[in-house]
């Protein structure tokens, strides 16, 4: 079996999961300023909803690959709504405080959908449902399966659909106006409110998706999983620089490769010393290497100035 | 619609059913940052298919105002009344929607965003297509994007921008950038253009065009305000001006007339001098 390779496709379709986690993160950086810690628990959040109702509609005898689609609609539904909701109780009201306040109330959310989705699912592992085909193929000695290649796929898909509204439809100028100047953008007749609520809505929708993929992957979702995803999520939208959305899906994929491989090659270069559940070290060493040799990021151009 | 002039014209001139020829009028703002006043009891009126311009030394309220009929403000005492409708206070959207757009003194323009985008978002507020259309991109959502794209076009060409249309707003020189905020302004159809010091910067020739400009939209039937301080582009420009020092009114009147008020002279001038 070929190592290097079969890390690069591992790192792919991790990277194409925090690329889109991340895109959450710098969508609202970029139109904001605001880092919203709260974006990981929406990927739980996504997860669990969509652990619930596959569970119910599993025995109904509809086909799998249906059951999955009708959760992942559902789980898209409730985290906009989630989005929305955080958006509109939390981060709104602070919209003119001082930037650490809105800051610590992200944390705050972030704790608060935690030890709610505890309460509601309990704190034990959820086994997935394997609804997805998951036979493996051998390709050039890595072994890569369905559930892999349909992960790259949506995650592809996906992040093309959204450079295209961003770039190319009337809601995405509205985005970039307000990002760039809301009150100049409101003069032009954008409603900034409703356009930052989109945008919390449109990264919650990415967080379902890419929830429900982490645990169609692992096939184990949890009450505490959001967390770790999200900074590394983060991690991957600084890499790239946070506020650019090329910069998020490069991060993202990037991320995914560096873990990946680290993660493979880490007891070879140590000599067996550190193994390879050290992968998580690699996700916060490079947020490290990057605040400290290139803060803006890799596509990352300026530091935000905004008033 | 249309039976309301024909009413106005059986009834003769008293008849003060809208359209009036009022087009914004400004009663007893107050505006006061602590205990500064901005703006104290400044009443005004503009007719539709004026130039009109604002003008007063620096620090005078002449921003405040416009900040205020833009939404950008909230007044603390007064109202005015844009097209017919009265407002106290009004989110910016929804007078852009009501046909009230502007320029700023520091250029605001969507820096990272084309010349040609840059007028496209102005189009926003006379355009409907939202998240459903953007996605599915059915053909009424194209045809719509296609008409904005040919009217921004044609703005660009109207104020004298004559760069490739996908040249980022930044890399503009300053009088391209100070006409792009025009035309990202004239992009929302509005009846009432606010300029907030056009000719800031700008030498002898751009004035000149400028003003070229400014007359060419008069006539399509646009109504504008001004702040300025050049003012020779004020005296050849303007129907009447209103002068504002310290947050008050001054003097109102046809430009020569402004020009040789005592009051102004000494505001401009210096209580010393007069």
């Amino acid at each position: 079996m070929d190592i290097f390779l079969q890390q690069i496709i591992n790192g792919l379709v991790q990277g194409s999961i925090y690329a889109l986690v991340a895109l959450g993160y710098t969508m609202v950086y970029g139109i904001l300023g605001l880092i919203n810690f709260a974006h990981g628990e929406v990927v739980m959040i996504g997860a669990m909803v969509a652990l619930s109702v596959s569970l119910l509609l599993i025995g109904s005898g509809l086909p799998p690959l249906l059951v999955l689609l009708i959760a992942l609609m559902v789980a898209a539904a409730v985290c906009m709504v989630l989005g929305y909701g955080i958006e509109r109780l939390a981060y709104r009201p602070l919209r003119n405080a001082p930037r650490l306040a809105p800051l610590i109330t992200a944390i705050g959310v972030s704790i608060v959908l935690q030890n709610l989705a505890m309460i509601i699912w309990g704190r034990e592992y959820h086994a997935f449902p394997a609804l997805l085909p998951n036979s493996s193929h051998l390709l050039a000695g890595a072994i890569i399966n369905e559930v892999q290649i349909i992960i790259v796929l949506v995650a592809t898909a996906m992040m093309a659909g959204l450079m295209l509204l961003v770039h190319r439809t009337r809601l995405g100028r509205a985005m970039r106006a307000v990002a760039e100047n809301p009150s100049a953008a409101a003069l032009m007749g954008v409603n900034p409110n409703a356009v930052i609520s989109i945008t919390f809505m449109m990264g919650a929708a990415l967080a379902a998706v890419a929830g429900i993929m982490v645990s169609a992957n692992y096939g184990i979702v949890h009450y505490y999983m959001g967390s770790i995803l999200g900074l590394k999520a983060f991690t991957a939208a600084v890499l790239g620089g946070i506020g650019n959305l090329r910069g998020a899906m490069l991060g993202g994929l990037l991320l995914g490769l560096i873990e990946s491989l680290g993660a493979g090659y880490i007891g070879d270069l140590t000599g067996g010393f550190f193994g390879s559940h050290y992968q998580d070290v690699f996700a916060f060493l490079v947020l490290i290497v990057v605040l400290v040799f290139r803060p803006a990021g890799l596509l990352g151009e300026r530091v935000a100035d905004r008033a | 619609m249309n039976f309301l002039p024909m009413t106005m014209r059986r009834n003769g001139v008293q008849c003060m059913t809208p359209p009036s020829e009022t087009l914004l009028e400004v009663s007893g703002i107050g505006k006061h940052f602590g205990g500064l006043a901005a703006l104290n009891d400044v009443s005004l009126h503009i007719l539709r298919g004026e130039i009109y311009g604002l003008i007063g030394p620096n620090g005078a309220g002449k921003t405040t105002l416009f900040n205020i009929v833009t939404g950008l403000y909230q007044l603390d005492s007064g109202n005015f009344t844009f097209d017919g409708t009265g407002y106290v206070s009004c989110k910016p959207h929804l007078l852009a929607q009501a046909g009230i757009a502007r320029t700023f003194q520091n250029i605001r323009l969507f820096a990272n965003m084309s010349a040609l985008e840059n007028v496209m978002v102005g189009r926003h507020v006379r355009t409907r297509c939202g998240i459903w259309g953007a996605l599915a991109r059915h053909a009424a959502a194209r045809a719509e994007e296609r008409a904005i794209i040919g009217r921004a076009r044609e703005l660009l060409r109207y104020v004298g921008v004559n760069r490739p249309p996908q040249t980022l707003a930044k890399n503009l020189s300053y009088g391209e950038q100070r006409r792009l905020e025009i035309a990202r302004a004239l992009a929302t159809d509005p009846k009432l253009l606010a300029l907030d010091e056009p000719a800031a910067g700008m030498n002898a020739t751009e004035t000149e065009s400028l003003k070229t400009l400014l007359q060419t939209i008069r006539a399509d039937g646009i109504t504008v305000l001004l702040i300025e301080h050049d003012v020779k582009l004020i005296m050849g420009l303007c129907d009447r001006v209103t002068v504002l020092d310290y947050g008050k009114k001054i003097a109102e009147g046809v430009p020569h007339e402004v020009r040789n008020n005592p009051a102004v002279i000494e505001a401009y001038l210096g209580g010393g001098s007069a």
